[in-house]
């Protein structure tokens, strides 16, 4: 009833292809850009916006472009922070010391990392499962090692650069939260609506279609080579400018410790939990993720008010560490699709009801 | 030039010494992966939290009687894991398992951590730290330690998957769950003795590791040099991981010896991954594995 398909006629091939065929999903999807455009910037404080929702869309960007690589091609990396860091130096090099535009500057740590990311995508054309695990776990530690020990890089002993004031067009000062937030969220709607349009293009069944069975894929002639290094390059560009974005708003600095290896496995646990292979559940998944230590904080604080202990900052660490081990094998077990397959059960309930039959 | 001879050597065999150890945490991995198709990356967690519990029991119950404790903790572990984790993912992609046991790894971490705390311990197992000198090389006696139980272990379990029927059984397992089901191997049962060796395994490994560096959470990251030693060695082979661990501990001291003063530290860090890249790139089924032919 609320949710229905019936009654939508597509006539037309372009009808038949848009985004979002039912009228009710382009709406809510309309409702949801104007809330974000609008209404967040009015109704949340600073805090949020500065503290929460800008680092909650750099990581839905990162863990978008993870999903590409791990939830449609099905090639596993346990690397993904390390290309965030990648494009986090490329856009400060970029930005702070050649004094390249913005978002020039963006879209550079994002090729940047891109390349980086073919680079380290190659051995996956000879191996997979654990193995390209391991080779992606190993162009993280190379990454950060890189990062520290080139000094044209990193510039120095804590490798860290600082960002300068942001300016778009040499007039307009980025330098309030409200407005690092439109800038965060102008380039991350554009990104997604361009990897929603990828992920059905042809790219994205070729991704599919090796990701459910290489050896048939390639039969049908789906170029491994060419489409799993398009799947690293893709993903890498997507990390690369979550990272160059997330150092501009969020970091204020590029700092090779923001991306080790724990981001990477936060990255793939969003995309564990939110749904591999969905759009949707990169975004459900970063927000779990970023919120997760504030419920888990809020709850342990009132259980402890309630038997009189204090909690100690180092008991919430380890608490937290659970929950999120917990969770990843919880949503494996019970939900291997995610939150973002609830979503889609939510509805196809929501079809029939209240008259299901 | 004899000088930096003598140090060359003396930085391998410490080297080799220290892959001994390394090896003993990759031979866990081996393990689980030979008898289940599992490569589980919670077994640095399983010796952090091993090396904790250690820590934990030590003062109330002396030396003898916690090392039991420990081991009862962790086969009780294993069979906690196989029920909760793995009964419920038999059949799923191995993916879907690997990354079940990075969730393991975390939990455990958590866990050992809320209950023992965070603070480094030391751990004293009576082998004093002094090194034996012969002709002029040092040798550490804990990584002399260390050698002898990682030799102990590793015959125990070559005549264990060599010699005996569950042996046997569980390799059939890695090979194909469903199809060593229907063949009646007790699938839970073997995974859980699985479970239970590489939990012992931990023990070991962070019995030595701890009262090397300390019993502190960079105990669960020793897992990560772990892996450059599995891809070397070839992931199911036993005498694979052995090797490897030796080749990865005395490149990593020849690189930290030689190679790190002249581009300013760091790269013995990361060697053991430039090694199993290369690996990768060129023998991807290691030194000793399994070489499985698919030509996609």
């Amino acid at each position: 009833m609320i949710y229905r398909e019936c009654g939508i006629y597509r006539t037309s091939y372009a009808k038949d292809m848009a985004l979002f065929p039912i009228p009710l999903d382009r709406w809510a999807t309309y409702a949801i850009a104007a809330a974000a455009f609008l209404a967040v910037p009015l109704l949340a404080s600073d805090y949020w916006i500065g503290g929460l929702i800008v680092p909650f869309l750099c990581f839905a960007l990162a863990a978008l472009g993870l999903n590409f690589l791990t939830g449609y091609a099905g090639q596993l990396s346990l690397g993904h922070a390390a290309f965030m860091g990648v494009g986090a130096y490329a856009a400060l090099i970029l930005y702070a010391r050649y004094s390249a535009p913005l978002l020039l500057s963006l879209l550079g740590a994002g090729l940047v990392a891109a390349g980086v990311g073919v680079l380290f995508g190659t051995p996956s054309l000879r191996i997979k499962g654990f193995y390209l695990a391991v080779s992606t776990l190993a162009a993280q530690f190379i990454i950060e090692w890189v990062i520290t020990h080139v000094k044209w890089i990193g510039g120095g002993v804590y490798a860290t650069i600082d960002t300068p004031p942001l300016r778009i067009m040499n007039w307009w000062l980025i330098d309030t939260p409200v407005e690092k937030y439109y800038l965060t969220l102008a380039v991350v709607v554009a990104l997604t609506v361009f990897g929603r349009n990828l992920v059905r293009s042809r790219v994205g069944r070729a991704w599919m279609a090796i990701r459910d069975r290489d050896v048939a894929a390639e039969i049908m002639g789906i170029s491994l080579f060419r489409y799993k290094l398009l799947a690293f390059a893709v993903s890498s560009f997507y990390a690369g400018v979550a990272g160059g974005l997330i150092s501009f708003t969020y970091y204020a600095a590029a700092n090779v410790e923001e991306f080790n290896l724990f981001l990477s496995f936060r990255l793939l646990g969003m995309i564990i939990i939110g749904g591999m292979g969905s759009i949707l559940g990169s975004y459900l998944g970063a927000g779990f993720i970023v919120l997760l230590p504030i419920f888990i904080s809020q709850f342990l604080g009132g259980v402890g008010k309630v038997v009189g202990r204090l909690v100690t900052t180092d008991l919430l660490a380890n608490v937290e560490l659970m929950v999120f081990g917990g969770l990843i094998i919880f949503f494996l077990i019970v939900e291997p699709l995610g939150l973002a397959r609830l979503w889609r059960t939510l509805k196809d309930y929501l079809r029939l009801w209240p008259f299901p039959y | 030039m004899s000088g930096d001879l003598l140090f060359g050597v003396e930085l391998a065999v410490s080297g080799l010494l220290v892959g001994v150890m390394y090896s003993l945490v990759a031979l866990g991995f081996v393990l689980i992966f030979k008898s289940s198709g599992i490569f589980n990356f919670a077994q640095g967690a399983m010796t952090l939290f091993a090396a904790l519990a250690l820590v934990g029991f030590l003062p109330r119950l002396g030396m003898g009687v916690s090392i039991l404790a420990v081991l009862a903790v962790m086969v009780a572990l294993a069979f906690a894991v196989e029920r909760v984790v793995l009964r419920p993912l038999v059949a799923r992609p191995p993916l879907a398992l690997f990354m079940a046991t990075i969730g393991l790894g975390f939990f455990l971490e958590g866990l050992a951590q809320a209950i023992w705390g965070t603070q480094p311990k030391g751990l004293d197992i009576g082998i004093p730290d002094t090194p034996y000198v012969v002709g002029g090389l040092l040798l550490s006696r804990l990584d002399l330690a260390g050698a002898a139980a990682a030799g102990v272990l590793v015959l125990g379990l070559i005549v264990f998957f060599q010699k005996t029927t569950l042996g046997l059984g569980l390799r059939a397992v890695s090979d194909d769950h469903e199809a060593a089901l229907s063949v009646g191997i007790p699938l839970g049962r073997a995974w859980a003795v699985t479970w239970a060796i590489a939990g012992v395994v931990a023990v070991v490994a962070g019995v030595l590791w701890g009262s090397r560096l300390g019993v502190q959470f960079s105990l669960s990251l020793v897992a990560l040099k772990a892996l450059p030693v599995l891809i070397i060695g070839g992931i199911e082979s036993i005498p694979g991981a052995i090797l490897a661990g030796l080749i990865v501990g005395a490149a990593e001291r020849l690189a930290g010896g030689f190679i790190d003063p002249l581009v300013g530290g760091g790269v013995k860090d990361f060697s053991p991954y430039l090694l199993a890249m290369i690996f990768l790139i060129f023998r991807p089924y290691g030194l000793f594995g399994r070489e499985i032919i698919e030509r996609v």
